[in-house]
């Protein structure tokens, strides 16, 4: 149970120049011809193979009427873009793409918010509380996703779950026997809980490895200016960590945009549907009512909708990764 | 006097309070799996178990096809993560050690697939699986979890790579190495603990997967570990012993190997930012 973080910290931080000293062998370059191709054929040739053929099946099968009989006959009838126009006509697609949304924004801000403060705070702490802290984020990160929604179940169960217990005992005399998943803000309350406590402590954790790497000396020179905590932090602290506030939100607001087992494990998208998020209803729709080229269609929406999140962040990394190379 | 005292009093508290919300719930699983269920079932919870049992582990063990379950997760998992890093050191070693037209291209394409939305694809690939004949197979579920790990294996092991200095590879390959043997004998070992942390991270997701199999494998026998822990939930209701039973065994194989690989992973995986 060796758990070391802060030396895992200062070596986390400069991760290694990204493509070695700058062009110092020209001459093997130049000879390395059809090489590189050839050591990276198996792994483009399997992410070829295995992510875009999904893909462009994706596509097809949105652009098909594919429902259990046609999938029983084997038929295939192509519809054009009836399925997006069903989709986007449909009231029901607005709301849950409004909920998805929705749903992101709390989840991301109570994250970033939450992880920020733990990540300073770990910073801020003793050696001894640094390790104890650090312990309970890790064991919380580790923690396998299925395994936390079961535990969170339990936590929060209706009889003899430790969450009512203690509202109960805390004088909330009517939440006693409250049933979590009973109703749409509920059931998205525990799930948020979950969603944040699951990633709080990547957050917390990177973020306090990148103020390891803040020179002491600027402190100094902060405190011999007179600044106070509050000044040292805007004026040292926030410019560090503001690169890796503004990718890890993003990251961030991807992975919640497209979280699936939480849900579904927790209430699967229920009660009455209504806390469907766009990957659960593309999943219901598609594979539980077996209308497969609707799932497919509405897929594809969510998937445009996590690109043009992507596009934006790939701009930010591909910026950093020309000013490093 | 008194605020430097309060001033050091709040942050310990607060992190006091932080780390009783953040490991409480992996120590109420591992209290629940060993209290009697008459200490489960009770008006006022039993913070401490004082009578340990090992009988809901007992009853989760003994559950139908637990052990095959346990096979096919190891299979499709070690299996998953031991080919993307036999292929993803190649293209990692191209990407770090060599120049080339297309290179960053590459890297993009590397990290877009990274942030691929399997969740979201789960359609598709259940429709071709169909139409390959390979639902309840343990082979598609392999390939596909190859390929989910091995972006993030390649980005990697590539920063791991091009921490090795150049320098050494050329003195091996002075004293007559080729480069195949320079790679073998001088970089290679110098990537165990990268090689390590890339691994667990790999083995976390494949482990972890639940989506995918929960389509393709309907097949009590062709499932994986997180789908019977999902139905266990269902199945047995309110018998939270064996439920938390059950996700303790899921759980540990993770939280073991986290604990003794997260020197080398917290690092390794923030340096490919990436969530467990």
């Amino acid at each position: 149970m060796a758990v070391q973080l802060d030396e895992a910290a200062v070596r986390a931080t400069p991760p290694a120049p990204p493509d070695g000293p700058p062009s110092p062998a020209p001459r093997r370059s130049r000879g390395a011809g059809r090489l590189p191709w050839l050591l990276l054929a198996p792994a483009l040739g399997a992410t070829v193979l295995l992510l875009g053929w999904p893909m462009v099946k994706n596509g097809m099968l949105s652009f098909q009427n594919l429902n259990a009989r046609q999938l029983i006959l084997h038929l295939t009838e192509w519809t054009g873009f009836d399925n997006y126009g069903d989709a986007l006509g449909s009231e029901h697609f607005w709301r849950v793409t409004v909920r998805s949304v929705l749903f992101t924004t709390v989840n991301v801000v109570l994250i970033m918010l939450a992880g920020t403060l733990t990540g300073l705070l770990l910073a801020r702490l003793g050696r001894r509380m640094r390790l104890l802290l650090s312990v309970g984020l890790v064991l919380t990160w580790a923690m396998p996703i299925i395994a936390a929604t079961t535990v969170y179940q339990w936590l929060f169960a209706q009889r003899f779950g430790v969450v009512n217990w203690l509202l109960d005992h805390l004088g909330w005399h009517s939440m006693a026997d409250y049933n979590w998943t009973g109703s749409q803000f509920s059931t998205f309350f525990v799930v948020t809980v979950l969603i944040v406590w699951q990633s709080v402590p990547f957050v917390a954790l990177s973020l306090y490895a990148a103020t390891t790497t803040i020179p002491k000396e600027l402190y100094e020179a902060a405190a011999l200016d007179g600044a106070g905590a509050w000044k040292a932090f805007v004026s040292v602290t926030y410019p560090f960590i503001k690169p890796f506030l503004f990718a890890t939100t993003f990251l961030e607001v991807i992975w919640v945009f497209k979280a699936f087992p939480q849900i579904y494990a927790i209430g699967q998208g229920g009660p009455d549907r209504l806390t469907e998020t766009l990957p659960i209803y593309a999943f219901v729709e598609g594979i539980g009512n077996q209308h497969f080229g609707m799932g497919a269609a509405i897929s594809l929406l969510t998937i445009l909708i996590l690109l043009a999140l992507m596009s934006y962040y790939f701009r930010l990394v591909l910026r950093q990764e020309r000013d490093e190379s | 006097m008194k605020r430097s005292l309060l001033g050091r009093l709040w942050p310990n508290a607060t992190a006091l309070v932080l780390f009783v919300c953040f490991a409480f719930p992996v120590y109420w699983m591992f209290a629940t799996a060993f209290k009697p269920t008459g200490d489960i079932i009770t008006e006022d919870p039993v913070w401490f178990p004082t009578d340990v049992t090992l009988e809901h582990f007992g009853t989760a063990v003994r559950a139908d096809h637990f052990w095959t379950l346990v096979r096919n997760s190891l299979t499709v998992t070690l299996l998953a993560v031991g080919l993307s890093l036999l292929i993803a050191l190649f293209a990692a070693f191209a990407i770090a050690r060599t120049r080339f037209r297309g290179r960053r291209s590459v890297i993009l394409v590397f990290m877009i697939a990274q942030m691929a939305p399997w969740e979201v694809m789960v359609i598709a690939i259940y429709m071709l699986v169909r139409d390959a004949e390979m639902l309840n197979s343990l082979v598609p579920l392999t390939l596909f979890y190859m390929v989910m790990v091995l972006p993030l294996t390649v980005l990697t092991l590539r920063n791991y790579i091009a921490a090795v200095p150049r320098e050494l590879e050329e003195s091996a390959m002075v004293d007559g190495c080729s480069r195949t043997g320079a790679f073998v004998k001088v970089i290679f070992p110098l990537l165990a603990p990268g090689l390590m942390a890339t691994s667990l991270f790999g083995f976390i997701t494949a482990w972890n997967e639940f989506p995918m199999v929960l389509i393709l494998n309907k097949d009590a026998e062709a499932q994986t570990l997180p789908v019977w822990l999902y139905q266990f939930q269902t199945a047995f209701g309110d018998d939270w012993g064996a439920t938390m039973a059950a996700a303790s065994l899921f759980a540990l194989p993770i939280l073991v190997l986290f604990l003794f690989l997260q020197r080398k992973a917290v690092g390794g995986l923030t340096a490919g930012a990436v969530k467990g």
